[in-house]
């Protein structure tokens, strides 16, 4: 177990990765080519509108006067307003945010599910012709850009054979009650199908090699050899024995791959149309709309950085053999 | 797992290091030795894209009736069949090769660079240095690459050298991370303490005796970033913020995503492009592999 103090560090050290992130991506926003007025106030605002957010951000007041409000504003989660949607940041976020989290973790599953059993099979089937056909295919998967799979799989499926809708998480016009009353709707789970699938090919590469290549070391390993002499079969031996011990960094990988799929899901999103936080953060850049891409950067940045301190303390907690410091 | 590279020879012996230079074309690889040829071939393709293109990528070609060549299947006249606005796809994907490949080995060498030069810092001065640079290396990891050079995309001019700077800015950390615990593993071994005691500075052990030890582990990790780099170059002109006058293979796609292709079934047209993607970004994994399996010998048996 990881002790309390491991954990009071790791929390220290995310907090202070987040401050980071967010001063760099506060720097950017201000002192980049252009005024800070008008990186935040749009000119089709209102008088009054103007007025009101200069105020809150104290956009009027010198740059560190600035900062303290800006830190202040993030603790409450004060996004500002966005100038495509005249609505608030926090709220346009958090709205779509389920879709790419449902996306990540229904593809993540998906590819690890895959990813695991293959990777122990072709372990177990090292030095066989298999495995010198599967590796370099893997690799070319993990080498395909994730929109390009998604294009393809577009024109057959979707234009081709007309299978799957062609974009968006649902059909104009559907009805649905809640959050989880829309998730298992028929109408959805067509939609979700082929961009978990197109992120699904490039991820399973990941717990495929890692399995495969933990799997060899623990097939190596004594507790291995003895249940092969207690006269277990070959099967049991590599699930039971072999594969349980394995799945260790594979955990680790999954929790790193929420964060990472996260922050990765931006193209494929916007090549399915998807509506999550990704194409978001595509099309606040283009239409120049700054609160919006600053605020869709900072929760996209917080998952990852997130995950990535959870796979850290997963790590630990797995693995004893991980010394306990800083 | 320690990975030690200078297993059979003392690291100041010339003859090691000639050994070591050796390692560095890994050809008795199988994989390696594919990457290696798949790289050549397009290199020479970039070299001679104007030979090889039949004609120019951004010209729009009219037929013998005047009427614009557009989204022409492949023929003996257009290999790989016209754009929307009638320009050869043949052409565009040779010229592609260019951007690619400059974007890919500039970006390479400037994350493995700076990567580098951390780690061996960090590694071997430790203390405050070390603390500084591997709290950098924290923040680095928690910036998320493709949102970054979104947002860098939306205050600079649009440009290929935006994912340069991007990867620059945050992708050393993997390298400088894994070199700087290699060097802690060198730090302390007899050779060094043989040059401290001669009276080296630490910067000659730094270089001269600390760093060809990692050279094999930096080009695993440039070999790998000639790869991200190229995806990531492609996803964000793929998105629309690179440059919209330069011929890459981002460039295409997007533009036959946005022209339509996809729900008139012109393969011939956003086919090619991800496939000499694919080509680029595998040869670097394969370089990489033949890497990996001469650093970590255990994963061949």
């Amino acid at each position: 177990m990881p002790g309390l103090r491991t954990v009071a560090s790791k929390i220290g050290q995310l907090l202070f990765v987040l401050w980071a992130v967010a001063t760099i991506l506060f720097l950017m926003f201000r002192l980049m080519p252009g005024s800070p007025m008008a990186a935040f106030i749009d000119p089709t605002f209102t008088e009054e509108q103007q007025q009101a957010l200069m105020r809150q951000f104290g956009l009027d007041r010198p740059l560190w006067e600035q900062y303290v409000i800006f830190l202040q504003n993030l603790l409450q989660f004060e996004l500002g307003e966005s100038f495509f949607y005249k609505e608030s940041v926090a709220r346009l976020v958090l709205q779509v945010f389920p879709n790419t989290l449902i996306l990540t973790i229904t593809s993540l599953i998906l590819a690890y599910a895959v990813g695991i059993l293959l990777g122990a099979f072709i372990a177990w089937k090292r030095g066989t012709w298999l495995e010198a056909v599967s590796i370099p295919i893997v690799l070319t998967t993990r080498a395909a850009p994730e929109f390009w799979v998604g294009m393809i799989l577009l024109a057959f499926f979707s234009f081709e054979l007309g299978w799957f809708p062609s974009g968006g998480a649902i059909s104009a016009g559907a009805e649905f009650e809640g959050l989880i009353g829309r998730i298992f709707t028929r109408d959805f789970l067509v939609h979700l199908f082929l961009p978990t699938l197109t992120l699904a090919v490039y991820l399973h590469g990941l717990p495929l090699l890692l399995m495969r290549s933990t799997m060899i070391e623990v097939l190596d390993e004594d507790f291995v050899t003895m249940a092969r002499m207690q006269g277990f079969g070959e099967w049991t031996v590599v699930i039971r024995h072999a594969a349980r011990n394995a799945l260790l960094p594979v955990a680790t990988a999954f929790a790193l791959g929420i964060g990472y799929a996260v922050a990765g899901n931006v193209v494929v999103e916007t090549v399915f149309s998807w509506p999550g936080l990704g194409r978001l953060l595509v099309k606040a850049v283009q239409s120049r709309d700054y609160p919006l891409a600053q605020g869709a950067f900072l929760l996209i940045a917080f998952v990852m950085i997130s995950m990535n301190m959870l796979a850290d303390l997963l790590y630990r907690l797995l693995d004893p053999r991980v010394v306990h410091a800083g | 797992m320690p990975v030690d590279v200078s297993l059979d020879a003392r690291p100041s012996d010339r003859v090691s290091v000639l050994r070591r230079v050796g390692q560095l074309v890994p050809l008795r690889d199988p994989f390696a030795a594919v990457g290696l040829l798949i790289y050549f071939v397009w290199i020479l393709v970039a070299i001679f894209a104007d030979q090889i293109a039949t004609y120019d990528p951004t010209e729009i070609l009219y037929g013998a009736d005047y009427n614009l060549v557009a989204d022409k299947g492949p023929s003996r006249e257009y290999l790989l069949g016209t754009t929307t606005l009638g320009r050869d796809v043949f052409s565009q994907l040779v010229y592609g090769s260019r951007s690619a490949l400059l974007v890919g080995m500039v970006a390479a060498v400037m994350v493995v660079g700076i990567g580098t030069l951390v780690g061996l810092v960090s590694g071997y001065f430790g203390g405050a240095v070390d603390s500084i640079l591997m709290r950098l290396a924290d923040i680095a990891f928690g910036i998320p690459f493709l949102p970054f050079v979104i947002v860098l995309a939306a205050f600079l001019e649009p440009s290929v050298w935006n994912v340069v700077l991007a990867m620059a800015l945050v992708l050393w950390r993997d390298t400088a991370r894994v070199i700087r615990s290699q060097v802690l593993t060198l730090r302390n071994r007899a050779f060094v303490e043989a040059a401290r005691v001669a009276g080296s500075s630490h910067w000659r052990i730094l270089f001269i005796h600390i760093a060809p030890n990692i050279m094999p582990l930096a080009v695993l990790y440039g070999s790998i970033a000639v790869g991200w780099a190229i995806l990531a170059e492609a996803s964000v002109s793929f998105l629309g913020f690179g440059d919209p006058t330069a011929v890459s293979w981002g460039f295409m796609l997007q533009d036959a995503y946005a022209s339509q292709a996809l729900s008139r079934s012109a393969y011939h047209w956003f086919v090619p492009p991800g496939i000499a993607i694919v080509l680029v970004v595998v040869a670097g994994f394969f370089v990489g592999r033949g890497y990996e399996e001469l650093l970590f010998p255990k994963l061949r048996e």
